[in-house]
């Protein structure tokens, strides 16, 4: 709106001829042409009030993400990155866990390929993500969708799924996820530089990194609230306990899926009943 | 490592973590997943962070400690409960940072 406004000034002032009379001046408006209709009623700088909904909503989260980026930051320098090397992983590959795994491959000598593929099951919880949130961008511009790829993280997904589910046809919803996930990558990089730049003088007897568990408690309660959800909670846990041993966070990947195949289960008696 | 390997490392993952991520929001964003894929969807959430939570809680260094002496077991239940009747995630966070630091005190 206000970039209109503008233009619309400039051209009336190039069309003004004449004496500044006070009574004349809304002359030089009535003169031109009307302008079209503004194609987009904000600037792209102007922040959504989504977006600050997201970003506030995140805000209890960061002290965790900053020192799980912290943790990520010292782990890389100490496996013998160069500062330069550990911020441009950390900017392109924004993986925490992932990356703390290819860090201890690395030391352990592990080859190139298998540290790759080791990257690629731990990310496998993303593509969940990924499907399970992919309805509410379908709209948006392929550049838009390929930036929120790339910002898709766990907390900035925990905080924001909830809140799309339940506000399915606002169309502007997706910027309550991009303030959310923009600011666990502003806490993650500020965490990692905080970890690149400090190395190892970090106390960790404070454990804020706990938080991010305590982060994933407040945000799974919520969604616990039926038979299904029940029975994918006990699942979880017990086939999670059960498979945490197994490299590469596989566990993580068996234990959903066995939730989420025993929440479908317990479901499936009342959906035939209806049909 | 040399230079080009870890470069090298740093441009592999980052592929995989795009990859990953993009799958269905960016590479497949015009799939429609089936209506049982659908509610299969919405259990995403609960089946992915209780898979993360319940070993981080009751698990110390791979075994098993189901006691009070547990910190994070404790920290994690008041966590819980806390959840459970005010559905405020500060409150949850204080609450079981508050706890974590009170075992571990009693427990030194």
């Amino acid at each position: 709106m206000t970039a209109w406004k503008s233009i619309q000034d400039h051209l009336g002032d190039r069309h003004y001829i004449g004496p500044c009379v006070k009574g004349f001046k809304s002359l030089r408006y009535n003169a031109l042409p009307p302008l079209p209709a503004a194609p987009y009623s904000r600037t792209p700088v102007t922040l959504h009030p989504q977006f600050i909904a997201g970003a506030k909503a995140t805000m209890v989260a960061l002290p965790g993400i900053v020192s799980w980026g912290l943790i990520t930051g010292v782990a890389m320098v100490g496996a013998g990155l160069t500062p330069f090397a550990a911020f441009a992983m950390s900017l392109l590959v924004y993986a925490g866990a992932s990356q703390l795994a290819a860090m201890q491959l690395m030391s352990a000598g592990a080859p190139l390929l298998l540290i790759i593929l080791a990257g690629l099951v731990i990310n496998l919880r993303f593509m969940l993500f990924s499907l399970s949130i992919s309805p509410y961008f379908r709209r948006l511009t392929a550049l838009r969708r390929a930036l929120y790829s790339y910002l898709l993280s766990d907390n900035g997904y925990a905080v924001s799924i909830h809140n799309l589910a339940s506000h399915a046809d606002d169309p502007d919803r997706h910027q309550y996820f991009f303030g959310s996930v923009a600011a666990v990558w502003v806490g993650w990089q500020i965490g990692t530089l905080l970890g690149i730049v400090l190395g190892a003088s970090v106390p960790s007897g404070w454990s804020l990194e706990f938080t991010i568990i305590l982060t994933f408690i407040a945000l799974v309660i919520p969604h616990i609230k039926d038979k299904a959800s029940v029975a994918a909670a006990i699942t979880a846990g017990m086939v999670g306990l059960a498979t945490a041993g197994l490299p590469f966070r596989l566990g993580l990947i068996i234990s959903a899926a066995a939730a989420i195949g025993a929440g479908m289960l317990v479901e499936r008696p009342k959906s035939q009943g209806r049909a | 490592m040399d230079t080009l390997t870890v470069w090298a490392l740093i441009f592999g993952l980052t592929l995989t973590s795009f990859c990953s991520r993009g799958a269905f929001i960016s590479l497949l964003s015009n799939f429609t997943p089936p209506a049982p894929l659908q509610r299969a969807l919405r259990l995403v959430p609960v089946a992915i962070f209780v898979s993360l939570v319940v070993p981080e809680l009751l698990l110390v260094g791979g075994q098993l400690q189901f006691s009070p002496a547990n910190a994070k077991l404790c920290a994690g239940l008041a966590a819980i409960a806390v959840a459970w009747r005010t559905r405020n995630t500060l409150l949850t966070l204080l609450a079981g940072m508050a706890v974590l630091h009170l075992v571990r005190t009693l427990n030194s």
